[in-house]
């Protein structure tokens, strides 16, 4: 029950911020917050795996790309293909290759299995660069409609709310995982995996369900991505923005708390985009990688560890 | 009604690597048996064989749980702890950051368990004073003593018929090995379980254990049907007294 209740006022808060963003008007505000939006559920969906079971996924970029690429091939195939049925497909897609890499991987523990990661990214983006369908490594063109449905105004309207939409989504979805059974199981993976193996608890189910779910939310991260852009190469689509991102602002906000992402991500994806109008394009990597740093070394919980620790 | 496991002919290893060779042994309904050797000997590789960690490539493991018997090689971990079997790793391998309720609560992970969660967990912290005062603390940060008993805890959580206990006196000082050595018989009381129990402290586990086998690199060397039997022992004598 009360997981129902925070999910109401997820979306209390989310129809909020749209409101107010409406009011406001201005595109660029629906820009800039489209991004840090993304990088939330982006956080997020890293921090199941990531946060939770303790497998260092950096491979964000394979998920997102298939989100964002399966978005063009739908695009193509279907031009009327609502966006939201785009998202789910996109997902699901990722998920299936999350799931997959668990399966492939499952023996691999600790550095080993972010290798293996690594590599599954190296070799998703190899695949689309050669693939002449979404347009190799020229790109693709996907022309977003002029005007949002259902809602009218600008189209990135329509993509900021899929994305709110999204945000709730998964941080109910995390805050649920955290206080289930699903979540302390994670947390024993996370401590001592042989020692949850020898407790009964069933390890090899909990991390297929931990790669499927974070995987899937982070194809889904990036289904709208193309529309967005409306124009996707696999440099764009698989640049390393998006994996040190995802994982940089779990880690700054704190990965033991769905909170963290959250926090992560509007401070530092803030910041980048502040910093990007004010100083200069590039600065965004710079800024994520220094915070990083920053924190491992002077508070290795985060920032939600901080509270934890005064309130202790 | 009591539980017992037999364990007949099984080889196992890692990989090329062959560590057991034709082990049999039995535990019969509410005996303690001791599996005494030295270290690299093959106690732990048997525990994890009987665990489902390690798979046997030939042999076969039986469990007679509550009269119903079991073939356990084929089955993974959770299924066997499952059957209720319940297992207590070498080195205690606890959850370090998280508390000690946590800990227990996560032995009591599968959906069998879980619907008597409350119960057993009263139990345990019946049994384990000491827990109760630390249930808010990590498990971590707890001395050597108080890990052990907080392993055995964990494992008892799954309401376990038989409990298997991998070398329960490793880091332990001497007099914290006997006090957790007399635990153990009094769980095994208390608990109605039937007990294997590896130990390389030949002198602390004969105190409790009804008999005893020895393992000598992956075979079984001797079998001691009582503990004078084993303490009157030549290989004892070579492997343990230096006499």
């Amino acid at each position: 029950m009360r997981g129902v209740t925070f999910t109401l006022i997820l979306l209390g808060i989310a129809l909020a911020i749209f409101a107010l963003g409406r009011w406001f008007g201005s595109s660029y505000a629906f820009f800039m917050g489209y991004v840090v939006l993304q990088y939330i559920v982006l956080g997020t969906a890293w921090n199941i795996l990531g946060g939770y079971t303790g497998y260092v996924n950096f491979g964000v970029t394979a998920f997102f790309a298939i989100g964002a690429y399966s978005t063009v091939v739908l695009h193509k195939l279907i031009p009327a293909m609502p966006l939201p049925v785009m998202i789910v497909i996109g997902g699901g897609l990722a998920g299936l290759v999350g799931l997959g890499t668990g399966y492939l991987t499952l023996r691999l523990r600790g550095v080993f299995f972010s290798i293996a990661t690594l590599a599954l990214a190296v070799v998703v983006q190899t695949l689309i660069t050669n693939w002449d369908f979404v347009g190799g490594a020229r790109g693709a063109y996907v022309l977003r409609p002029r005007v949002a449905p259902l809602i009218g105004g600008e189209y990135v309207q329509y993509l900021f709310l899929m994305m709110l939409i999204m945000c709730v989504i998964v941080l109910a979805t995390a805050r649920a995982i955290e206080r289930s059974a699903l979540g302390y199981g994670f947390a024993a993976i996370r401590d001592d995996e042989g020692a949850a193996e020898a407790s009964g608890v069933p390890t090899l189910r909990l991390k297929l369900i931990a790669t499927g779910l974070s995987g899937g939310f982070m194809g889904m991260a990036g289904a709208p991505l193309p529309y967005y852009v409306t124009y996707l190469d696999p440099a764009s689509g698989f640049s390393l923005n998006y994996a040190v991102n995802a994982i940089a602002m779990p880690l700054i906000g704190g990965t033991s708390s769905w909170a963290g992402p959250v926090i992560g991500a509007v401070l530092v994806g803030g910041l980048q985009e502040y910093l990007r109008v004010t100083i200069s394009s590039a600065v965004n990597v710079l800024v994520a990688g220094v915070l990083m740093v920053a924190f491992v070394i002077a508070a290795p919980q985060g920032i939600v560890g901080l509270f934890q620790r005064k309130r202790k | 009604m009591a539980s017992s496991l037999t364990i007949g002919h099984i080889d196992a290893g890692y990989g090329a690597v062959h560590v057991l060779e034709d082990v049999s042994l039995n535990v019969g309904a509410g005996e303690t048996v001791a599996l005494l050797g030295t270290n690299g000997n093959g106690k732990s590789t048997l525990m994890k064989s009987i665990m489902g960690m390690v798979r046997p490539s030939k042999g076969s493991i039986k469990a007679v749980i509550d009269g119903k018997e079991h073939e356990l090689i084929g089955r993974s971990t959770e299924e066997i702890v499952d059957l209720g079997i319940g297992f207590v790793p070498e080195g205690r391998r606890l959850f370090p950051k998280l508390t000690v309720t946590e800990n227990l609560l996560l032995g009591a992970f599968r959906p069998k368990a879980r619907s008597e969660i409350n119960r057993n967990l009263d139990f345990c912290l019946e049994t384990f004073p000491r827990l109760k005062e630390r249930a808010g603390q990590l498990a971590g940060s707890m001395s050597g003593g108080e890990q052990q008993m907080l392993a055995l805890a964990r494992a008892l959580m799954s309401a376990p018929r038989i409990l298997l206990i991998d070398e329960p006196s490793v880091g332990l000082a001497p007099l914290l090995v006997s006090r957790t050595i007399d635990k153990i018989k009094e769980l095994k009381e208390g608990y109605n379980l039937s007990v294997l129990m590896a130990e390389q402290n030949f002198t602390q586990a004969i105190r409790i254990a009804d008999r005893g086998y020895v393992i000598v690199h992956g075979k079984i060397a001797f079998e001691g049907a009582s503990a004078e039997a084993l303490n009157n022992n030549e290989l004892i004598r070579e492997f343990y007294l230096g006499a």
